[in-house]
């Protein structure tokens, strides 16, 4: 396949305009442009998984290779959807595009691609929702917004749906709370009926079934993985650390997303945990099968999230844990949060979790039996149980980045910002309407973080990367830290791309660098080999 | 087209009715249309709260706009916006609903050179929702005058403090006013600002010509041409009380006035309108962050397929002995 090359940032913002045409928005027709869409499912990568209608192809070419039946998969699929979901009934029906989501979507401020405004991505699959499902619909047609749901329309539903990170910010300024994430599932779930899943998706889907993390890292590859860090940690600190693997009768099971094995900056938070639970002397381990925190199935449909979710209940129970504490990542929190128990629980097998370093009982999560790290590392601090060193991440200059999902599927706000505020001295937010609840996806989320689809991702990733630039140019920020293993990997990109010179952390990177460990010796750099402030010259 | 055939069947209504008048159907334009029309949106109404209820809510999905209840007590909890209790969704629910909350983060971007993302704050179209909607419900609950033999005395303060200003013979509402600027700045938006034409269907600007329409008829009768009040009260009072009846001597206005109040009953419940109804079922909105706390019951849950440690380790039992692992099965 062609490579796609991207525009460069000046020529990508001179090419978006946010206002519209004139011209009516059923009669433009959508071209799938390279560079704003990933490769179609492989079919190997579909059967895995059982997924139907398994098939090679290839989005850009005209044949889609379809089954006979597909406008019937599709609309049967729909009929099903509406019966189980009440929001999408509610949410096909209630909409008064009064517009106010309109320029909250962050792929509209980076493309002006009208149909990127959350409430026309909705209508796209409304007007067929109209013809086959309303009387008015299917009466008055094109004149009560309503139209046929043709092969071009698919393919329009196909490409948006994959322009949707379902971050869930036009939901926040809905007057009715109505949710284009909800909505991008259930279309991408009929994708997936149709056999018309992306490989960047299916591939980690079919890795995280067989071998348990989207990575496709066997047993062995996660504990060479770790063991290089050891390592690593050794150099730096002079201290041995020596976790354990799929030990029975540990006290908590750590599950983490596989992005945090496998590549630079994540690797750097995952030291950062190994630190930390070292220095506690934590009765924890790490789980081979369970290895994975993030949830691709999520992106396909809510039965496959589930296949995936249900390792990390049952890995608890064979391993006979207390309570699970998962790791930095956004995605994996909403899945946790919201969907995790009603699927997979009741965890009746595990306890309350309760710290065993301060005692502190975390009773919010007293029926997942799950906690955030930076809930578990946040109460240390507060208890005064951690020896810091906030100025050994003195050459940063910090602002956060909060996760979509941990931000408007949870809303661990404070948490994060406790943690950072105590392990560096220069942190600096980010305007207000750019972070909290309010705060804008990496441009990445929801599998679109492939390389094919670049210029979409740098497109999406502009308001994000507007905000950072707007307080490195004030503040000099020169680290993004955020609580998530895909902006760990995306916004490293996204920086690259739009504000050079700012890099990407994780928060538990910056713990573990400001953490004064019993026994180590004197830190000449930092997780990354950097020299740590005043010991350039050594 | 999307503007103009809105507006024609506006007009072909008003038409309707004025012709039915002149044809001497009163009856069926005072006492037919007007109960068909309550019964359909009655009907109408619960049949389709009903069809939404029927649907489940599988899973627990608030839409959480602030700090969540921490674990820790030194950390704030956002209550309203991101509720963790019934009272807290109350509250959420109530400001959603009275004053727009959501609406009134509202913001404008605009793209400037630099290039700079600025995110202004718009209040204009939480303002004029505002304005519309309680304007229109003043309107609403002021017309029980005409729907009581004696006219209780919250009406009349209300009457009062909305003529306060005291202009003109008949005194001039304010609300009237209101509600007349609040459609119409509500209509042009959808004209002016590119990315609301783009997205505006028919159906968004015929409840607006339609309730502009109400809204003059009734502004016509009160103020311009008069018409006869006792027997328009006769007439509603005979409807109310089912023993209807057709005073002589009332106006085409009020029968055209009451014709479009009667079509917008009736297009209420097959139309977005109905987010009046919605807008209480919204799960994002109405439920509450607890799913930590509480496990939430999706009825429809089912047994899946999944891949058992007992398969992964047979897959990979020898890789694991090599590596160190403890393994179930020698």
């Amino acid at each position: 396949m062609a490579k796609v090359t991207t525009p460069k940032p000046a020529e990508l913002v001179t090419s978006i305009d946010l206002k519209p045409s004139a011209q009516q928005w059923m009669d433009i027709p959508t071209e799938i442009k390279p560079g704003t869409f990933c490769w179609g499912a492989k079919a190997k990568n579909l059967n895995i998984v059982e997924f139907p209608n398994a098939r090679d192809w290839n989005p850009s070419e005209e044949d889609w290779k379809l089954p006979e039946n597909w406008q019937e998969i599709f609309l049967t699929g729909m009929k099903n959807l509406l019966d189980k979901y009440r929001s999408f009934k509610v949410f096909m029906d209630i909409c008064v595009r009064c517009g106010a989501c309109a320029d909250k979507c962050h792929f509209f401020i980076g493309s002006g691609d009208p149909k990127n405004m959350p409430v026309l991505r909705a209508e796209l699959l409304r007007s067929v929702y109209r013809r086959y499902f309303t009387t008015s619909g299917k009466m008055l047609g094109k004149t009560a917004g309503a139209r046929d749901l043709t092969i071009d329309v698919l393919k329009e539903l196909w490409y948006y749906f994959y322009q949707c990170t379902e971050c869930r910010r036009c939901s926040l300024f809905c007057p009715y709370g109505i949710d284009t994430a909800e909505i991008t599932i259930m279309g991408r779930e009929l994708m997936n009926q149709l056999g018309l899943n992306t490989d960047w998706i299916s591939g980690p889907v079919a890795n995280c079934y067989m071998k348990g993390n989207h990575l496709g890292l066997e047993p062995h590859a996660i504990m060479n993985s770790i063991e290089g860090m050891i390592d690593d940690i050794e150099t730096i600190t002079g201290i041995r650390i020596n976790p354990s693997f799929n030990r029975k009768g540990a006290e908590i099971l750590f599950v983490t997303p596989s992005g945090d094995l496998f590549a630079d900056p994540g690797t750097f938070t995952c030291m950062g945990y190994l630190m930390l639970f070292h220095e506690l002397g934590l009765d924890y381990t790490w789980s081979t099968y369970a290895s994975e925190g993030g949830n691709f199935g999520f992106f396909t449909s809510n039965e496959m999230a589930k296949r995936l979710n249900s390792k990390i209940y049952a890995e608890a129970k064979r391993l006979g844990v207390k309570y699970i504490i998962g790791g930095e990542c956004g995605h994996m929190w909403r899945v946790l949060t919201q969907y995790m128990d009603t699927w997979n629980g009741p965890a009746d097998f595990l306890e309350v979790p309760v710290s065993p370093i301060t005692g502190t009982r975390f009773d919010t999560s007293r029926s997942t039996k799950m906690i955030h790290i930076t809930e578990f590392t946040a109460d240390l601090i507060k208890n005064g149980k951690l020896k810091l060193d906030p100025s050994r991440n003195d050459d940063l200059i910090v602002t956060y980045h909060d996760s979509c999902n941990t931000s408007r599927g949870m809303g661990l706000l404070d948490e994060p910002r406790y943690i950072i505020r105590n392990v560096c001295n220069h942190f600096h937010e980010m305007p207000e309407n750019t972070i909290r609840e309010q705060t804008f996806c990496c441009g990445s989320g929801t599998g679109l973080n492939a390389s094919e689809n670049m210029e979409l991702r740098m497109r999406g990733g502009f308001p994000r990367a507007n905000a950072v630039k707007f307080v490195k140019d004030r503040h000099g920020v020169n680290m993004l830290a955020n609580i998530c293993a895909i902006d760990r990997a995306t916004l490293s990109a996204s920086m690259d791309y739009w504000v050079p010179g700012v890099r990407v952390t994780g928060v538990h990177e910056m713990v573990a660098n400001a953490l004064i460990m019993k026994g180590e010796k004197e830190r000449e750099t930092n997780l990354r080999g950097e020299p740590l402030p005043g010991k350039e010259g050594n | 087209m999307k503007i103009l055939l809105p507006l024609f069947a506006v007009v072909a209504l008003v038409v309707i009715a004025f012709v039915g008048v002149q044809a001497n159907l009163q009856a069926f334009f005072g006492i037919v249309i007007p109960y068909a029309a309550v019964a359909i949106f009655i009907i109408g109404f619960i049949v389709r709260v009903f069809r939404w209820g029927s649907s489940p809510v599988p899973f627990r999905i608030p839409t959480t706009a602030g700090q969540m209840k921490s674990f820790a007590p030194w950390i704030k909890q956002n209550k309203i916006d991101n509720p963790s209790s019934r009272l807290g969704v109350f509250a959420r629910m109530a400001l959603e609903v009275l004053v727009f909350r959501s609406l009134f983060r509202n913001t404008k971007t605009e793209l400037h050179d630099g290039p700079k993302l600025v995110y202004g704050s718009e209040k204009f179209l939480w303002l004029a929702g505002l304005a519309f909607h309680w304007s229109f419900l003043i309107i609403f609950v002021r017309h029980f005058r005409f729907f009581m033999q004696d006219v209780p005395t919250v009406i009349q303060i209300m009457e009062s403090l909305d003529s306060f200003l005291q202009i003109g013979a008949p005194l001039l509402y304010l609300t009237d006013v209101v509600l007349v600027g609040a459609v119409t700045f509500l209509f042009l938006r959808r004209v002016v600002m590119p990315q609301i034409k783009f997205i505006s269907l028919p159906a968004d600007y015929f409840p607006l010509f339609l309730i502009l329409g109400i809204a003059l008829s009734g502004i016509l009768m009160r103020y311009f041409t008069k018409v006869h009040i006792v027997g328009v009260k006769e007439l509603v009072m005979g409807l109310l009380s089912f023993s209807p009846v057709i005073p002589a001597g009332i106006g085409s206005v009020f029968y055209i006035h009451l014709f479009l109040v009667s079509a917008l009953l009736i297009y209420f419940p097959l139309s977005k309108l109905m987010h009046m109804g919605g807008v209480f079922l919204s799960p994002t909105r109405n439920m509450a962050n607890n799913s930590r706390e509480v496990r939430h019951i999706n009825p429809w849950n089912y047994p899946v397929h999944v891949h058992t440690y007992q398969e992964y380790e047979d897959e990979f039992r020898e890789k694991m002995k090599k590596a160190g692992l403890p393994v179930e099965k020698e």
